[in-house]
């Protein structure tokens, strides 16, 4: 059985260093094997997230060889293990402890996005009809896992640090999962235009080229969400119009 | 002294999977200041893996499903070991909670006509099962979190529980660690709502994510509550088994809904070989009705690979113990053999089973719309754990309510798929309503402060073991607890086998008590496992006393010196609770005794 070195980012808020860590790799295996056998070997206090596994809760984000990834879902056969493999925290959130960083704000800000508010029942026992075509774009949104790898490419966080004024690629494709929403009749533009900071983005597609879930954030998420800001905030017209005709598209 | 900070609410929620948030949401709706406690971030729970479905005679597809048929599949899914009172408020409860979910935002996929669509699933008669593709427990703990943040609720994440607090036979309160700094919690609180999942982690193939180690059932046990129907452990039919990273994460049965079908070495259908005579009047005969079924002929009975989890899983260990196996020890599972039924069957599975595509094609290198899968079984569910009264889910302790897998009751010996989910939802908002109450009806209790000092000092114990050389780390003691509980504890158990495993628990506990853990309180998960180290063997001894005084087969309890049921054990659960002593009691409780106008219904869809 061959071995492979990782190069782990042991530290805190204060600071830290790299470690190299050998360990036996076997077929199959996936970074987060590695780490979890190099916390149970030689490692016992190594900090890292991690929880199902299988790529679902998106609990194990780092970055791997400087490519931000989930570890359970990173193949060591798609690495190169002749160099030792760097493993190191997420860029854009503060280092807690190892491969652990502090992810709260994400959690603050959903807060502050206006929920859901459906529109009355469509029938006496209270239930909704929804065309199955209707709601293709929208369970593309939701399934984000939250892993924050977005979060953690998007160069406004990730360079700028511009977090108290804008909500990250995350944030956007969750508002524009309700805004989508067909049942939805909240409005948020103006809330996206201003507190929420969607100007902020431009469009380089980082975050789309990083999802685990691959949604297309950009695309199909935060331009749409653009263009229905600006035609709101523009042109009271089309604004009245899409009242008129529904929320739906 | 002990240092700690100090919290205070009405009702503490302890686990933030489907039952927790439920009942969060449903507490504070009741004006309830709420706590919720969780061991990871918010929306990382086991939940987020359920894949098939909820649940809930909607009948939304087949208009011949109702409560009744639910009651019934439920009772005869978990060989009527159930608390039939849980069966019957879960089948009737559990449409209103699907409908809430989306009147709260969920998006299930639809019928045509714009309702929400059900699919088949092991044991349901009729299609049941409200879904999103195969990721809806991502949809349902996404859409009760997004809910519950505005309901107020206080969320401590990355807080684990290591004690419940009494004054007398009283609940008074919770200490607890954050793990971001290791410092210590105390929440007063006036009910406490456990809802910690699982105990997957006890064995060493298993689903279930390094959370699931029966911290919920040990701080009932511990707090004097009586667990019941451990012996019930599921052994999921289909895990992954190749290659051995992945061993254990879950295929779902979805794959089976959609018409896949088990094969073993020979390129046999071996399901056919064996049906269960309580089962032989609704499973098809031949595999082109099972295939019919599948595609929604409602004339059809269903193909025998969506008999029982139980059943299946040993099916399953047959064929490899007789050596028809595939080649990684497991069999094969197939859904692109559709693609002779279907014309365009290759998006068809993509669309239907999207993480499963996803999963196979990265993680094992498997293009399942052209190959088939290895599967073997996977340690899955709990269905026992901490005994409630049916209709609150309050234990015998006042004031400590469960809700969720590590509730017992509703499942018996075998839970059908897709029951988990209503599970959490009917009874965590039961749990939260009843909680709330009990709160509203109690006064503040008083934490006396030698409780919070011992807690405090049992904590920190494992970094006061001084000497380097003096003791092990708690990996290697939670490894050898798996590979122990997965041998001698596993699918197939006897007498002689788990008279065995006790003796090694006891062996293990005492290597247990003298870990020794390195580094500082900061997130050091070295730590966190030793802590974790006394739950998951207070629950391997539950299970294993529990399936020793079990002597009889049925559901998943398989006892090959006992392979035949025994209606003297049909009658009774096994209860277990610890004694004054300090030792774990074991008891024969009877069944409670079903509503005459229940036994109809089961009568009638016999």
């Amino acid at each position: 059985m061959r071995t492979a070195t990782f190069r782990i980012f042991r530290g805190d808020a204060q600071g830290g260093a790299f470690q190299d860590y050998t360990t036996q790799v076997a077929d199959g295996m996936v970074v987060l094997d590695a780490v979890l056998q190099i916390q149970a070997e030689s490692a016992h206090d190594l900090a890292a997230r991690w929880n199902c596994k299988a790529g679902r809760c998106g609990s194990c984000s780092a970055d791997i060889n400087g490519l931000p990834k989930l570890m359970c879902m990173a193949r060591l056969s798609d690495l190169n293990l002749d160099e030792p493999v760097t493993v190191e925290p997420m860029k854009a959130f503060a280092r807690l402890k190892d491969l652990v960083t502090d992810v709260s704000w994400n959690f603050q800000v959903k807060k502050k996005i206006r929920k859901f508010k459906p529109r009355p029942p469509d029938a006496p026992d209270g239930t909704w009809r929804i065309a199955p075509e209707d709601i293709e774009r929208v369970q593309e949104f939701r399934k984000c896992i939250e892993c924050f790898l977005c979060q953690d490419v998007c160069h406004v966080l990730r360079d700028h640090h511009l977090h108290d004024r804008f909500i990250g690629p995350r944030f956007l494709l969750y508002t524009a999962a309700l805004e989508m929403h067909p049942l939805d009749t909240e409005d948020r533009l103006e809330e996206l235009r201003q507190a929420l900071g969607i100007g902020l983005c431009n469009i380089t597609k980082c975050c789309t080229r990083v999802c685990p879930e691959e949604i297309a954030i950009t695309d199909n998420a935060i331009i749409p969400l653009k263009e229905r800001v600006v035609d709101d905030h523009y042109d009271p017209l089309v604004k009245l119009w899409r009242k008129f005709r529904g929320r739906s598209g | 002294m002990a240092q700690y900070e100090a919290h205070e609410h009405d009702v503490l929620v302890i686990g933030a999977g489907g039952a927790g948030l439920r009942a969060a949401i449903e507490a504070s709706s009741a004006k309830a200041s709420v706590g919720l406690v969780c061991k990871s971030l918010l929306g990382k729970a086991h939940t987020v893996m359920a894949e098939g479905g909820i649940a809930a005679a909607l009948a939304n597809v087949d208009e011949r499903d109702n409560w009744k048929v639910h009651f019934a599949d439920t009772m005869r899914g978990g060989q009527y070991m159930n608390h039939w009172r849980m069966a019957e408020l879960h089948a009737k409860e559990a449409p209103e909670r699907v409908k809430e979910l989306e009147a709260w935002g969920a998006l299930f996929d639809r019928t045509k006509d714009g309702r929400i669509l059900q699919r088949n699933f092991g044991g349901h008669k009729y299609p049941r099962l409200a879904h999103v593709g195969d990721r809806t427990g991502l949809e349902m703990i996404r859409t009760l979190q997004d809910h519950g943040i505005h309901q107020g609720l206080e969320v401590y994440m990355e807080f684990t529980v290591t004690a419940l607090l009494k004054d007398g036979d009283r609940l008074v309160g919770a200490f607890a660690y954050d793990r971001e700094k290791g410092l210590f919690h105390v929440f007063k609180a006036r009910a406490i709502v456990l809802a910690t999942g699982g105990i997957g982690r006890a064995y060493e193939i298993t689903s279930n994510s390094w959370e699931y180690t029966g911290d919920g059932l040990t701080l009932a046990y511990d707090a004097g509550a009586e667990l019941m129907d451990m012996e019930f452990v599921q052994f999921h039919p289909t895990g992954m088994i190749w290659p051995p990273s992945v061993q254990g994460i879950l295929v779902t049965e979805g794959v089976r809904g959609e018409g896949g079908v088990l094969l073993n070495n020979l390129g046999k259908r071996f399901m056919f070989d064996d049906i269960p005579e309580n089962y032989r009047a609704q499973t098809a005969d031949n595999e082109e009705e099972g295939w019919r079924y599948t595609q929604g002929d409602k004339n059809a009975r269903r193909p025998p690979e969506l008999l029982t989890r139980d059943h299946v899983a040993r099916c399953i260990l047959r064929e490899v113990r007789e050596g028809r196996g595939s080649p990684h020890g497991g069999v094969f599972l197939d859904i692109s053999w559709i693609k002779r039924k279907l014309p365009n069957a290759e998006e068809h599975i993509k669309k239907k089973l999207p993480s499963m595509y996803h999963q196979f094609l990265k993680l094992a290198d498997i293009d399942i719309t052209k190959a088939p899968m290895e599967v073997g079984p996977t340690t899955h569910y709990m269905m026992g754990g901490i005994r409630v009264d049916p209709d609150s889910q309050m234990s015998n302790v006042p004031g400590l309510f469960a809700a969720g897998e590590c509730a017992a009751g509703l499942h018996g010996a075998n839970r059908l798929g897709g029951n988990s989910l209503s599970d959490l939802l009917v009874f965590g908002q039961r749990a939260g309503k009843f909680a709330a109450q009990f709160a509203k009806e109690t006064k503040v209790g008083q934490i006396r402060a030698d409780q919070i000092d011992d807690a405090a000092r049992r904590a920190l114990e494992p970094f006061d073991r001084g000497a380097p050389q003096g003791g092990e780390g708690a990996y290697q003691i939670q490894h050898e607890l798996q590979k122990m509980m997965q041998k001698l504890v596993g699918i197939v158990r006897t007498e002689k086998e788990m008279v065995q495993a006790l003796a090694e628990l006891e062996q293990l506990t005492q290597r247990a008590v003298q870990v020794r853990v390195e580094g500082n309180r900061a997130f050091n998960p070295g730590w966190h496992t030793a802590l974790d180290l006394s739950s998951l063997l207070a629950v391997s001894e539950a299970v294993t006393r529990s399936a020793l005084e079990r002597r009889e087969s049925r559901g998943a309890q398989f006892r090959e010196d006992y392979p035949d049921k025994d209606d003297a054990f049909g009658k009774v659960n096994i209860v277990v609770r610890k004694e004054v002593d300090g030792t774990m009691g074991v008891r024969r409780q009877p069944l409670p005794v079903m509503a005459a106008e229940l036994k109809q219904v089961i009568a009638e869809m016999k």
